[in-house]
């Protein structure tokens, strides 16, 4: 086993406990937390896959904004002292079911399937590339995204405040 | 050198533990946390087939950006209807908030 | 080339080890004669009061929010930096439309007095 791969598993391994002391954890706080641990961990899976800009993306939005979203939405929220309640709903044992009986399904294709071209190929060039394709075929795409952020803003907004009176 | 198998293994783990969390937590933020990890994993299957599959296209790399776009928007307007349902109702568990049940 | 990530790792491992092993040293050296007041909170300095799990207003979320949406912004407006000595005025105009429909966003907040600290 090579050294890469060593950083893999170790990686790979931060994320998965990190997802699932997410879904486990009792206090919403603390399963927040473990959420950005597996959000870091991912940001280290997309340098391994020399991927740098992505992985500066995601600690800047994911680690840096939306977590932080979630932990004030957690602040916001939590419930009264004393009340505390189940962390799982009545389902459980069946939501754990279709989500083992999917990765097994997943597991077995994954590993079966012969990908095309399936060797690894050296990083192309940097962001430069990446702006050249946002400015060039993307640009649509580009200027909608802009919009929807918008529209997610001032809906957000709206929803958010408090009425006044 | 890392097969891509592994790739694609870490994120159909990680999507699953997602999914177990939206479909079995009775949190609304919790729920909202599991979709956020499903998308995450579903961006490190971009970024992996674009560094073996598609090689010399950024387009995996775009993909993601505009998922993380998405993802922020959508992580944004979750929030605010669950402070809303919050304001109005007092609770963020799901299985309190059944306004549209018969 | 991930060579170079090598003493980013190396930082990590410093960065974990060093307040774990302050810690450790701290609690092993470190005599123990707890009085209610060395044992209390930290807060400032003052004496603590209430809760530690107070509840947050919903200001704090709408700056939150306003901080992400730009936050996503950079991450668009970075890459068009990084090529601008490649691109023309086309890409320019582009920029500045994405720029422009946010500062819509943006002008909508400040007038409905949502960055006011109420």
């Amino acid at each position: 086993m090579s050294l890469t791969q060593a950083v893999f598993i170790l990686l790979g391994g931060m994320a998965v406990l990190g997802a699932l002391g997410m879904v486990t954890l009792r206090n919403l706080f603390h399963s927040a937390l473990a959420m950005i641990l597996a959000l870091f961990s991912i940001a280290g899976i997309y340098v391994l896959l020399e991927a740098e800009f992505l992985a500066v993306v995601q600690v800047l939005v994911y680690v840096g904004a939306i977590a932080m979203l979630i932990l004030f939405g957690i602040m916001l929220t939590r419930d009264i002292v004393g009340r505390a309640s189940a962390v799982r709903n009545r389902q459980w044992p069946l939501a754990l079911a279709v989500s083992a009986g999917l990765l097994a399904v997943l597991a077995v294709a994954l590993v079966r399937a012969a990908w095309p071209l399936a060797t690894y190929a050296p990083a192309q060039g940097g962001v430069a590339d990446l702006g050249l394709a946002l400015m060039g075929p993307y640009a649509l795409p580009f200027e909608v995204a802009s919009v929807l952020l918008l529209v997610a803003m001032v809906g957000a907004l709206i929803i958010a405040r408090e009425a006044r009176e | 050198m890392i097969p891509l198998t592994w790739y694609l293994v870490l994120s159909a783990v990680l999507f699953c533990i997602g999914l177990y969390g939206v479909l079995a937590r009775r949190n609304a933020i919790a729920i909202l946390m599991g979709a956020e990890l499903m998308l995450n994993s579903a961006n490190i299957n971009l970024a992996a087939f674009e560094r073996y599959v598609a090689a010399g296209s950024v387009a995996g790399q775009v993909f993601v950006i505009f998922n993380i776009a998405v993802a922020a928007a959508e992580a944004a307007v979750g929030l605010a209807l669950i402070l809303a349902i919050y304001r109005s109702r007092d609770t963020v568990s799901v299985e309190e908030v059944d306004l549209l049940k018969g | 080339m991930l060579n170079h990530y090598a003493f980013v790792g190396l930082f990590g491992v410093v960065a974990i080890l060093f307040p774990v092993a302050a810690l450790v040293v701290g609690a092993l050296a470190g005599p123990r004669r707890p009085t209610p007041a060395k044992r209390a909170r930290y807060e400032c300095g003052l004496v603590s009061q209430g809760e530690s799990w107070v509840q947050l207003r919903v200001q704090y979320y709408i700056y939150a929010l306003l901080f992400l949406v730009f936050d996503v912004e950079t991450v668009f407006l970075y890459p068009w930096a990084a090529a601008y000595g490649q691109l023309g005025l086309f890409a320019l105009v582009e920029a500045v439309i994405f720029l422009g429909i946010l500062v819509v966003g943006l002008a909508y907040a400040w007038t409905h007095g949502d960055l006011q600290w109420r």
